[in-house]
């Protein structure tokens, strides 16, 4: 049963009049005589140094006379490409443009807007279909993507909302609007989504225990607390795209009866803070937040909290302590937040990439959704490529692609002729991932069967330099220091597995060291409340399940296969390789270890080497004259 | 005698200024944590005064204040040095030797991660991730991003930024080692 027809009408036509102003505008940006260049300044286009860019290209418009409009959007997730600009001039076909830097910049202005000459050395392709020059969407990743969650990232201005009304943004509010909170919570559920944030719950189901558990008022927060190393995507959706998500909160607001809502971002991500505020200032003037919501008589608030760096509040009831003003501390569930939450009222939490999901779903329905992905999981995946991987970035795919389409064709293997090992997915809860699992079809239910989870989507590639005992050591570090403390096995647990784990690449390793580590691991699991005690040991389990002979190499024979535990090896200089009237290595050394002896040959002072590999760097690759050894008593001794 | 009086009115100012900030917050709990980050963001680190304000404006035992202090790492009890290095040791930053990164670090600054040099002039911290995983190993200097470190990079960084001094400071190093 839908809502009153009076009512409905009032919403479309208020709806109406403001993408009507938001359409004018995006044309007018479009259309108008200026070239439009869009340049990508998220905190990865920074860090490549995109402000410098926009300041180059600014300075030669103005030298050569020319007009053009400047825009800073977020990421499209090539960030291997960063700075990436795109240049819309008319005539042309949008192109888009990688690697620029300042110099490149000002190329662009002088050769494209002055003298049609698009320089397609530095392009990457065109953004549309034309007969000039080939689509970047041709490349063959492509055919693997489906971009459904970064459609807006790196295409329109995050601190603009007429950008995002007028690509059909708040069309999904304006629909839910019309109709009644539990359609909403039905057709949520008949699309089959389910939790982003790693677990895979339900949000339907979710959503609906919330609107019926007793308690006034009721809460629904977005969980931007991402704090897995090496996951960035709920970053650049935030960055990139900030309307989206809150707009999904709204409608979750509607949905389950709640007026208040919170977004709690990390502090770290200041540039996702900064956007986010923009974003929820610029509803409320349009009057998609706050009192009587496009006249549908729904008042709905939202705060922004910013989150203190805890990793394990991204715990959802550690997280609500947190809001409360309180240690992240969780606690036991039942009962769950959803009928017992912030200050004790019903509430619910959802991650930034199911609420941006959630916008989608009402405006093109439940059936669109569920025909993407598989059985059980439906929609996309987003994983943040990291590691040693050619195309680091983001990527959006289906449910079900299988990890290597991810890696090799999306993300271009690895680089420099390196040999695969591992994929380490999940972060600090999941696991590593030998080539052999690489057909796995990654949704919720078969990376949990591998022993790993998909988590938030972290996705680091390792190759035949990493050890594999060093990163699982690398991950207790991680979880141990950021253990709450309030279980004991997740405490000392923890504690004592980190130690051993050090013992072992530091050579102090022992027989029966092994098992230790997988009874803890079990007791670790059974003896702690939240998912950050009882994930913590799946980087052990799975290196010892994929890679137990690394192990056995560092206990047995104090031996790192993979050369990277420091205490395990030594940097050596062949003599017979080394060339006598080259000084490479001397001057590199960072601690003055290296000296020539009485031959000319360069010998490193054991004692002194701090085995940064700095030498192995400099050493002329026509000599190779620095190897790694492992065990370190490989080194002749000196006579 | 001087020290005492310094500190004093380290202890006043900082007390006025926790004041100032928490006139603009209500009086419930849930506003603790942003008020911590208010101050923090005022006076670079939460001094002692500063937060028996905090406690007895929300009308909260001190512990409790002090307990979230120290909970999470974005709080620092310890004024910090002019210029802040941020080593981040995220996964993807491991993996391409950002324990190295750290290392040299340490080495040339002569602190630990948490520590701030005698002078006050450097302040040296890990952070988990920065979300610029492309660029790694990264550190954050002053707030920006520095990619694709190596530890000829570092020093690189240190005479380029903060040129003379630590030029001076490194000579006398490598006399100190010539000596050796």
């Amino acid at each position: 049963m839908a809502r009153p027809k009076r009512l409905r009408e009032g919403i479309i036509q208020r709806f109406e009049e403001l993408k009507k102003q938001a359409r004018a505008s995006w044309q007018k940006l479009w259309s108008a005589d200026k070239p439009v260049i869009l340049v990508g300044a998220a905190t990865c286009g920074r860090a490549a140094g995109a402000q410098k860019v926009i300041q180059a290209m600014k300075d030669e418009l103005a030298r050569q006379g020319l007009e053009a409009e400047i825009v800073e959007v977020g990421c499209m997730g090539h960030c291997y490409a960063e700075p990436l600009v795109t240049i819309a001039k008319s005539g042309w076909p949008p192109i888009l443009y990688g690697y620029i830097d300042e110099d490149k910049g000002r190329r662009l202005v002088r050769d494209f807007l002055m003298n049609d000459d698009p320089c397609l050395e530095f392009a990457l392709g065109a953004l549309e279909e034309n007969e000039l020059l080939p689509s970047f969407f041709e490349l063959p990743r492509f055919k693997h993507e489906r971009i459904v969650l970064l459609e807006n990232c790196g295409r329109i201005d995050p601190e603009e909302i007429e950008h995002y009304l007028a690509r059909d943004g708040y069309a999904g509010l304006v629909k839910a609007l019309q109709r009644r909170p539990g359609e909403i919570i039905e057709e949520v559920k008949r699309s089959g989504l389910r939790g982003r944030g790693g677990a895979g719950f339900p949000t339907g189901q979710k959503w609906e225990i919330c609107r019926r558990s007793p308690g006034r008022p009721k809460y629904v927060i977005c969980n931007a607390d991402e704090g897995d190393p090496g996951a960035f995507m709920d970053r650049a959706i935030l960055e990139s795209d900030p309307h989206s998500v809150l707009e999904g909160l709204i409608i979750a607001g509607y949905a389950v009866g709640a007026r208040k809502g919170y977004i709690y971002v990390r502090a770290e991500y200041p540039l996702a803070v900064k956007r986010m505020g923009t974003a929820i200032e610029q509803a409320r003037r349009k009057g998609l937040l706050g009192q009587d919501i496009l006249g549908s008589g729904f008042d709905f608030e939202v705060e922004l909290f910013q989150g203190s760096g805890a990793f394990v509040c991204g715990e959802e009831t550690a997280l609500i302590a947190s809001i409360e003003g309180k240690p992240g501390l969780p606690h036991h569930r039942p009962p769950y937040p959803a009928t017992k939450g912030l200050f004790g009222k019903p509430t619910v939490i959802n991650n930034v990439k199911t609420l941006a999901s959630v916008p989608r779903i009402i405006d093109r329905g439940a059936d669109w959704f569920a025909s993407l992905g598989t059985e059980r999981s439906k929609g996309t995946a987003i994983f943040a490529l990291a590691g040693k991987i050619l195309n680091t970035g983001l990527t959006e795919v289906p449910m079900g692609t299988t990890l290597r389409q991810v890696i090799f064709d999306i993300g271009g293997g690895v680089p420099g002729g390196k040999r695969f090992k591992a994929v380490q997915i999940g972060g600090p809860s999941g696991g590593c991932l030998p080539e052999e699992a690489l057909d796995l079809p990654i949704d919720f239910d078969s990376l949990t069967q591998a022993g790993a989870m998909m988590g938030s989507g972290g996705l680091v590639v390792l190759d035949e330099d990493d050890c594999m005992v060093d990163i699982a050591r690398y991950f207790l570090e991680f979880t141990q220091r950021e253990s709450c403390g309030k279980c004991t096995l997740c405490r000392l647990g923890t504690k004592q597995m980190l130690e051993i784990l050090v013992d072992i690449t530091q050579g102090r390793g022992q027989e029966g060291d092994i098992k230790l580590l997988e009874e803890l691991a079990q007791d670790v699991k059974a003896g702690s409340l939240c998912a950050l005690g009882r994930t913590a040991p799946n980087p052990i389990l799975t290196t010892l399940r994929y890679f137990r002979d690394e192990y056995e190499a560092h206990i047995k024979e104090k031996r790192c296969p993979a050369l990277k535990c420091s205490a395990l090896i030594a940097y050596y200089i062949l003599p017979e390789r080394c060339e006598r009237s080259c000084d490479a290595c001397v001057g590199s050394c960072t601690v003055e270890a290296i000296s020539t002896d009485e031959r000319k040959i360069k010998v490193i002072d054991q004692e002194k080497c701090v085995k940064c590999g700095t030498c192995l760097e400099a050493c002329p690759p026509e000599y190779n004259a620095v190897v790694k050894l492992s065990p370190p008593d490989l080194v002749p001794q000196k006579k | 005698m001087i020290i005492r009086e310094v500190k004093n009115q380290e202890d006043r100012s900082a007390r006025r200024k926790a004041r100032e900030i928490l006139r603009k917050f209500k009086r419930t709990r849930s506003n603790l944590i942003p008020i911590l980050q208010q101050l923090q963001l005022a006076l670079g680190y939460l001094p002692r005064p500063a937060m028996l304000e905090v406690a007895r404006y929300l009308r909260i035992p001190e512990i409790q204040v002090y307990g979230v202090a120290t909970f999470y790492n974005q709080f620092r009890l310890t004024p910090p040095g002019k210029h802040q290095v941020r080593v981040c040791l995220g996964t993807a930053c491991h993996t391409k030797g950002g324990q190295l990164i750290l290392e040299a670090w340490e080495r040339r600054l002569g602190i630990k991660p948490g520590q701030t040099t005698d002078d006050r002039e450097f302040d040296l911290d890990i952070v988990a991730c920065v979300g610029c995983c492309v660029m790694a190993p990264v550190t954050v200097v002053d707030g920006v991003p520095e990619g694709k470190l190596s530890p000829t990079k570092v020093d690189g960084i240190l005479l380029s930024k903060f040129g003379r001094e630590f030029g001076q400071a490194q000579e006398a190093q490598g006399r100190n080692n010539s000596k050796v």
